[in-house]
């Protein structure tokens, strides 16, 4: 139950520590917004690239938990359909792999947007 | 008023002197304490996302399923957190800590739709709850479309 806890934590930590940098260091342009389109496309890419797989090997929920990792899953999805279906695969690859991930934000999203009250 | 008797400084000091006072009760830069605790706040997200992946695992899950059904459970978890109030209070401590992991992304999705819930539940929570997922979601699918284009190509 316990295997990779600690290969996750420091891989996670690290991506986490680059995105504080990001932040820290062009402030105040760089809105946590931004670090997350950044994470994004910067793990898409660096997956299309054969970067990413190996962080996710050793790190597990390390690499991909943070946001980079939702981009490698979108990179990896698209080259992987490409490979079954052709430039089709490229436009539904991406979607289809993170179609969980997207509907769980976009469903438990609303869900606490609409039980909660904001406080303050 | 012009022979009022000056105060007697508080600081006897030199300008060279008073330089190095200045350096000495500055307040240091907080670029290293902010780094070391989105890396604490990052890692125990992480860690917590790698114990339901076990968890989901043993359960006979193959490992990207595993894997997937982690990162949902952990989306619930920051929309759960940030309705409660409570993951505004980690965002304190942790900044990019808790903002790059997808329980960040559930906040940013969370966060602005609450707020604007007055304006209704479609301009209001419909809208709002795409304010940084939309963007998200505009460049990441690009950027995969991009991807699987090259590739094709290159194939």
């Amino acid at each position: 139950m316990f295997e990779m806890i600690v290969p996750a934590f420091i891989v996670g930590g690290i991506i986490c520590m680059i995105g504080q940098l990001l932040m820290d260091l062009t402030k105040p342009t760089f809105t946590p917004a931004h670090v997350l389109v950044s994470f994004v496309s910067g793990g898409a890419i660096l997956g299309a690239l054969g970067i990413y797989e190996p962080l996710v090997k050793i790190g597990g929920a390390g690499a991909s938990i943070p946001l980079s990792g939702f981009g490698y899953s979108l990179a990896k999805g698209a080259m992987e359909a490409v490979e079954k279906r052709g430039i089709m695969g490229a436009f539904s690859g991406g979607v289809e792999a993170t179609a969980v991930g997207i509907a769980a934000a976009v469903f438990f999203g609303y869900l606490m947007s609409v039980a909660f009250k904001p406080k303050g | 008023m012009a022979d009022q008797t000056l105060k007697k400084p508080l600081l006897s000091v030199t300008a060279e002197k008073y330089q190095t006072l200045i350096k000495q009760y500055t307040p240091k830069p907080t670029i290293i304490k902010n780094v070391v605790r989105a890396f604490i706040v990052g890692g125990i997200i992480c860690s917590i996302g790698q114990i339901f992946i076990n968890l989901f695992s043993s359960f006979g899950l193959a490992r990207v399923e595993a894997s997937t059904a982690a990162t949902a459970t952990m989306i619930f978890l920051g929309a759960l957190l940030t309705g409660l109030g409570v993951y505004d209070e980690i965002g304190k401590f942790g900044g990019a800590g808790s903002i790059v992991p997808v329980t960040g992304f559930a906040n940013s999705i969370v966060a602005p739709a609450m707020e604007f819930k007055r304006e209704g539940y479609v301009m209001g929570v419909g809208a709002k709850l795409f304010t940084v997922a939309g963007p998200v979601l505009v460049y990441g699918i690009a950027t995969s479309i991009v991807v699987g284009f090259v590739y094709f190509l290159l194939h």
